[in-house]
This record gives C-alpha cells, structure tokens and sequence, in this order.
C-alpha cells in the first residue's frame, strides 16, 4: 500500500461523517404549527367556553402542535388508576384522563381531536423534538427538571402515603422515626422514592422497584415491609389490590416535592395557554370537581409525627 | 522464528528499524488526523450542545459517581459469586451431555431439556419467577433474599450458555486423543479429567470471559427485584435531574473493570500459545 493511500484513510473516514452529519440537522424544535387559518372569524367553535378573540395567541388554530389539528397528549403504559382505567387513557375515566380532557375542551378541542400516544417516563425528558404536545403522567414538578423541560402549573397537590400489610409491626408506626427501621420500597423515578431518602432516612438502603406492581409484590411476600406512594395510589391500592394491606399514614406536603405537572417540550408556548386554562378550571372549581370525582380524599388517612 | 539465533545483515536490521519506526509515525499521525476531524464535525452537529449537556454534563458525572461506585459493590459480589457456580453447572452439564452409554439417557436428556429451556427463556423471566415467585409460596426455611434468587436465576441463565460453551470445547479436543489416552489405560474418568478437559478448556477461554463480560452487565437485571446496583442507581439520580449522564458514568465503570479483564484474557491466550509452541520444538 502507498503511503499515500495511507494518509487519505482518515480524510475519507472523517468525510464519510461529515456527509451523515450533512443529513443529521432535523430544523429541530417544534414541528410545523398547524397552517394558519385564512379566515379567523370563522373558525369560533360553539362549545368555547373563553370566547377568543382572533389575535388571541392560545386560539386553536393559533397553537403550534405537533400534529395539526389534533393535541396530542402522552402518558405511560400501563396507566393506572386512579389517574386512569383500564389502561385507556383515551376513555376519559380516571383524574388524569379527566383532567386531559377538560383541558382540551378548554382549548377548543373536541374528545375526537385528542390523541393519546405511550410515552415512558423515561423518554418524557430526552432530548429532542418530542412527539407529544404535553405528557400527564403523575410527573411532579422540580426546579432541577425544570431546567431541562418546561411544566405547566400543578393540577394537584400530591401527600406521599406508607402502606404496610396489617399484621406487620409497621403498621403500627405513628412516627417518622418508628419508620426508619423499617424495609421500605418505592416506584423509581417517583418523589416517593426521594421522600424515603431525603424524609424519612431509614437506616436500611430502600428497595426500588420498575413499577408499583413490583413494589406491591415485593410487599405481599413480605421482601419489604412498606411501600411508600402517592395517597391516592394508596387508597386505591389498599381499596382494590392488597386488601390486607393498611394504609399506615400520610406526610405532610414537603415544599419542592408535592406538585403534579404536565410535562412539555421546554419553552413550548403551548404550556402558557394550558396555565391560562388551568387556572380558569381552578377558579371554576372544575379542576376541584375532577379531583373529587375521582381521587378519594385524604381526610382518613393518619399524618406522621416527626 | 527467533532473531537471535539466525544472522541478519547489520545494513538489513537498521533499515528494518528504521521502517517499524516510520510505520509507528505514520499510524499515530493518521490516528491524530482522524480523531481531529471526528472531534471537529461532532462539535458542530446542530444538536451537540443539547447531547453535550444531557450525556456528558461534567457535574452531573462528578456528583454522581461516588454512589455509583458504591452500588457497584453490589454488581461486583453478585458477579463473583454467580461466575463461581455458573463454572460448576457448565461443566457438569456439559459433561452429562457428553456422556455416552444407553444407562445414562435421562441425565442427557435432563441436561439438554435444561440447556434448551434456559437458553430461550429471557433472563429477565427467570429473575422475576426466582425473585418473586418462590418467595410467594411461602415455604418454610427457604430464604426471600431478592440478592439471594437474583443470583441463583443469572447461574441458571448464564449456566446453559456455558455448558454449551464447555461442550464446544470437549469436541473441539481430536477423538484420537481420547483413544489413544485409553489405549494407554486410562480410564474414561482420568482420560477426562487429565487429557481432554484440559485441552477443551483452554480452547474456550475466549468465549468464557465473553459470556462473563456479558454477565457483569446482566447483574443490572437483579434490580428489578429491587437491590439498588449501579444501574438502579444511574436510573434514580437520572429521573431526578432529568439528565442522562449518571448512566455515561456508569458504563465509564463497567468499562474499567471488562477492559482489565480482556487484556487478561488476551494475556492468558498468549502463554498458552507460547507454551504449547515450546513443548511443540521438544
């Protein structure tokens, strides 16, 4: 071989790269925002509840979507209850779902111009376009997430619950500090998990489960001897699933950790016309409605003493 | 093949050392100019900066690599203790598979049934079944160690690859030396014992160390039962910050322990050659 073939094998190497590097920028951001419509006047569907006017920038046709016409909404799958049912989030039954749908009849859309897609949570915050317009998948609000993508307000404020199986010593427990003996379990990724770190400090490492499903089995089989989850997964849990499991209390709302949010692409204009949206359902009282409707109240449950 | 026994013409050798030297040149220049134009075009791929900052964000690397480490503790314990048993039931069951005579037909077919169904099964079910189910039933004195069932699930798995491994080994050893060991009466067991499995071995050194390269990364599936080992780990701090690189600073330590590991191997390799070829010139 020639020496000077030699030196030409990096330059083509290196060229080869450059020309997928040529067909790799994907315009990035958002795709295209739905055509603009010709005729603003017309486009007032009946049902608009806010009335907007044709430079009002959170109008249907004005909103940049990912799919034109239709918002599309992710959330993970399995979707349990009671944030969803059946695993169909596009039933409208379960808080989620419910809250989902009255945001978009709030941005003038129809149940038919919704479509829900499966996205894992940890896909929620890849980087990249997203291919959802916001993801409602019991994503609690952080300042460090937010760095990375852009939440809408909360739509609930969550308490973290501890369930333990009845006939087990925890049940028992009335204090933080009776807990920190305790095997405790969680969903990873969840503010449950962090609470048991940065709350309760237990003595013993926690147990960390894919999904609740996991953490319950663990649980049934007496590998852990409590699970820590949202109050409302708890009373659903103790209701339907372990019905010899006991809900052993509740913690008070821990500043930073106690707030859903839908998740969006970050600066996604979309998120400021669903916070105008919510906190019209707030002052309604049909975000409350929702939330009775479906999640069962936390008045019963005990609170933990520090 | 030894230089210094054969006379080599001085005018010869210093031009020979003289064009090792360039070639060593010429390759380190081409590896500099390569990595300079791979270094140049990703840095201005549109998307670099976003990808810099969610996979190799140096503050996200530097806070959570110390409790990476620790979790790999884990990784490490299961890892040796299950390489320990996943040899033993290799070989044994490479052995029964081997094993000729009429009377032992039920342990053969045992042992094929077991290579067969555990090879197709994803490890990930038979962690969940050891891990979940046997503490299920309830039974008394059987232990409920989610570590304990992880452990004995990746033997199983990891077990039947091996045994496979060990028996491409067995035949890959030449039937002359099995007749010949026994023409010189040896039984089966020492012509097993000393004449063939230590040929077989030593031929499947390579693919050993690779299902065990394979089975350091595997130690990550005994999370879903629970433990927190070094991917768990990654997992945790990632979904806190939303960020990837916990996962980068993991592989950086996966890597540094399979990277010793080969070259081990490699070294391994190469006496053995040496060995062989010395005993061949005798």
């Amino acid at each position: 071989m020639s020496r000077r073939r030699l030196v030409v094998v990096p330059a083509v190497l290196a060229a080869g790269l450059l020309a997928l590097a040529a067909c790799a920028p994907n315009n990035s951001g958002q795709s295209s925002s739905g055509t603009p419509s010709p005729m603003p006047t017309t486009a007032n569907p009946p049902s608009s509840s806010s009335v907007p006017t044709p430079d009002d920038p959170c109008a249907k046709e004005k909103l940049s979507l990912v799919n034109a016409g239709k918002l599309t909404i992710g959330t993970d799958s399995p979707a349990y209850p009671p944030y969803f049912e059946d695993d169909d989030p596009s039933n409208g039954k379960g808080f989620e779902s419910a809250v989902a749908y009255a945001v978009a009849k709030n941005l003038n859309f129809a149940p038919e111009e919704v479509q829900w897609i499966v996205v894992p949570f940890n896909k929620s915050y890849a980087p990249g376009a997203k291919d959802f317009d916001f993801d409602i998948n019991q994503i609690s609000i952080t300042p460090k997430r937010a760095e990375v993508v852009t939440f809408s307000d909360g739509y609930y404020t969550v308490n973290q619950a501890v369930i333990a199986l009845a006939d087990s010593p925890v049940a028992k427990a009335t204090s933080l500090a009776q807990l920190q003996a305790a095997k405790l379990g969680a969903q990873v990724g969840t503010t449950s998990l962090s609470y048991i770190t940065e709350f309760i400090k237990p003595t013993q490492e926690p147990y960390v489960y894919n999904d609740t499903n996991d953490a319950k089995s663990a649980l049934r089989n007496g590998q852990i001897d409590a699970i820590v989850v949202d109050l409302p997964t708890a009373f659903y849990i103790t209701a339907v699933e372990i019905p010899k499991g006991k809900i052993v209390g509740q913690f008070p709302a821990v500043d930073g950790y106690e707030e859903f949010g839908m998740l969006f692409q970050k600066d996604n204009p979309l998120a400021i016309c669903v916070d105008k949206v919510l906190s019209g359902m707030k002052d309604s009282g049909e975000l409350e409605q929702i939330t009775n409707d479906w999640l069962v109240g936390g008045a019963d449950a005990p609170y933990f003493t520090e | 093949m030894s230089a210094d026994v054969a006379y080599v013409d001085p005018a010869r050798a210093h031009s020979r050392k003289r064009k090792s030297r360039r070639d060593v040149l010429i390759g380190l220049g081409s590896l500099a100019v390569f990595v300079l134009l791979v270094g140049v075009v990703v840095s201005r791929l549109p998307g670099w900066p976003v990808v810099q900052e969610t996979f190799f964000n140096l503050d996200e690397f530097v806070s959570s690599f110390p409790q990476l480490l620790s979790a790999f503790w884990l990784n490490i314990r299961i890892f040796i203790v299950a390489e320990v048993f996943i040899l033993i039931v290799g070989m044994v069951v490479a052995l029964a598979r081997t094993l000729q005579a009429p009377i032992w037909l039920p342990i053969r077919v045992v042992a094929t049934i077991y290579t067969d169904v555990f090879r197709g099964v994803p490890t990930i079910l038979v962690i969940l079944l050891l891990g979940f189910g046997i503490p299920a039933l309830d039974l008394q004195g059987v232990p409920n160690s989610e570590v304990l069932w992880g452990t004995v699930a990746l033997v199983l798995s990891y077990g039947a690859y091996v045994a496979e491994v060990f028996r491409a080994g067995l035949a890959s050893v030449h039937p002359s030396q099995r007749m010949a060991s026994r023409s010189l009466g040896l039984s089966s067991w020492q012509t097993n014992r000393h004449i063939l499995l230590p040929q077989a071995v030593r031929n499947v050194v390579p693919p050993l160390l690779n299902d065990f390269i394979s089975l350091q990364k595997d130690t990550a599936l005994v999370s879903i039962l629970g433990p927190i080992e070094i991917l768990r780990r990654a997992q945790i701090d990632t979904s806190m910050s939303f960020n990837y690189t916990p996962y980068v600073a993991a592989a950086v330590i996966f890597i540094a322990l399979t990277i010793p590991m080969s070259r081990f191997a490699d070294w391994l390799q190469a006496r053995t050659q040496k060995q062989r070829r010395a005993a061949a010139t005798v």
